[in-house]
């Protein structure tokens, strides 16, 4: 084991934990509109809303990260109309790439545990609040909304780990966040023991953080049982 | 535009499909690999002896909380020379280099190891209690409790939880393509850079990738319908 290795590197490494940050938050809170829209979709009742929805959902859950991102990156360059689009400026950065790729995974993972935090919503919480003359909007942003926060929140908690997990297949399209210094550090040293320690240390430490603050929010947001 | 798809040397479709067939091949002992992990580590999360957990413990955290990719690189690139080092203790001293076949399995079996673990101990605490103490009562020790009378229970309530674990597995195996390995992500990747499409055969790959979990569901359906006989369904009460 060499210490002063994983101590140089420590420093190294740490200076990707604000990318990896980066992408992670930018794409969840993009992440959460495109799974609310989804969650809504899936539960509007109406056929021709819903299966596009689901087959979204199927699609993302039941192919790699890595391809999604493959084909983000590489396979929509392809066309000419898209080099020409005004999304290109977006699409030829990997940077980008990386975010809309995760923005839409999370978007989809994301959908069901909302979907399954408004079907956990008692049906006579709903009907409380019609027979108190709210109106559909009203219910939903006032009874819907706050039952469903806190019902999805543990299973979101974990969707959070995912997505800092999930951040590390970016380096891939050569963006230098952990994952990616650290890489770099183990072809330079030939330390990959050493280097996975600390790289994964640091990983471990953000995803704790992540845990108290999921754990603290559903103390403060209180024990809701919809029953 | 489907020339590309051509069988034989003309075209890659021949390939794809040999890329198909490895996915499913290196998921599939990654798994196994991961059951067999699983088993041993929620054996040692229900034992008595604090250590046991203690490792069990540190094992799934650390296996849930850093990302697969990071795993992969430390056997990639650390694999052959700890098998090298284990290898010297035994009096062997020469070069030996693991295929990216192996590093594959071991690197995504560990981490499907992680979730079989949790997903078998759930299993075993859920079989009732009245089940060990019936079997103690009728002087079963040993195998003839856990293998014929635990070990089939907890592998009918295990089997949706393995399902899912096998969606994972397939899933990460995407990612042994940075080590060198030939399965559907490496084989695209060749293609889509030769032939300058990578639209169509990255397409290809996610219809590979859905046909392999489409059926493997059906596989998954069936056997829980297989395991479940004789057991009134919840929703039946």
């Amino acid at each position: 084991m060499r210490l002063d290795l994983m101590y140089e590197s420590f420093f190294k490494i740490v200076e990707g934990i604000p990318l990896t940050l980066q992408v992670v938050s930018i794409s969840t809170i993009l992440g959460i509109f495109l799974a609310v829209a989804v969650a809504l979709m899936r539960i509007s009742g109406s056929k021709l809303v819903s299966l596009p929805a689901y087959y979204f959902v199927y699609l993302i859950r039941g192919t790699p990260l890595l391809l999604q991102l493959y084909f983000v990156y590489y396979g929509l360059s392809q066309f000419e109309f898209i080099r020409e689009s005004i999304l290109w400026p977006l699409l030829k950065e990997p940077y980008w790439c990386g975010i809309i790729t995760l923005t839409i995974s999370t978007g989809a993972y994301s959908s069901e545990i909302i979907r399954g935090g408004i079907l956990s919503v008692s049906k006579n919480y709903i009907e409380a609040s019609g027979a108190l003359g709210l109106s559909q909007a009203k219910t939903f942003m006032l009874v819907t909304l706050p039952i469903t926060v806190r019902q999805a929140l543990p299973a979101y908690g974990n969707e959070l780990i995912l997505m800092v997990k999930a951040s590390s297949l970016i380096s891939i399209v050569t963006l230098m966040e952990i994952t990616g210094i650290a890489r770099t550090i183990i072809s330079k040293t030939y330390a990959p023991v050493e280097i996975f320690l600390v790289a994964g240390s640091i990983y471990l430490a953000i995803n704790f953080i992540i845990v108290m603050f999921v754990s603290l929010a559903e103390r403060r947001l209180g024990l809701e049982k919809a029953t | 535009m489907f020339d590309v798809f051509a069988l034989g040397p003309t075209g890659w479709g021949d390939e794809m499909l040999m890329g198909a067939v490895m996915t499913v091949l290196v998921s599939t002992s990654s798994l196994l690999l991961g059951i067999t992990i699983g088993i041993v580590f929620a054996a040692c999360k229900l034992s008595n002896f604090f250590i046991l957990r203690a490792i069990a413990e540190v094992y799934t955290t650390i296996i849930r909380g850093i990302p697969e990719l990071l795993v992969i690189y430390l056997l990639f690139f650390g694999g052959s020379s700890a098998v090298m080092y284990l290898a010297k203790i035994f009096g062997y001293v020469g070069y030996i280099e693991l295929n990216a076949f192996t590093i594959g399995t071991i690197a995504v079996g560990a981490i499907s190891g992680a979730y079989s673990t949790e997903v078998i101990r759930g299993a075993v605490n859920s079989v009732p209690k009245g089940q060990f103490e019936v079997g103690k009562t009728l002087g079963l020790s040993g195998y003839s409790l856990y293998g014929k009378i635990i070990f089939p229970q907890v592998a009918r309530i295990a089997l949706p939880g393995i399902g899912n674990v096998w969606q994972i597995t397939l899933k990460d195996t995407a990612l042994i393509s940075v080590t060198g390995l030939v399965e559907i992500m490496r084989q695209s990747r060749i293609a889509a850079g030769s032939t300058h499409e990578p639209f169509i055969f990255y397409t290809a790959a996610i219809i590979l990738y859905l046909l392999i979990t489409r059926l493997s569901n059906i596989f998954f359906d069936s056997a829980e319908k297989k395991y479940s006989k004789g057991y009134v369904s919840k929703e039946a009460l």
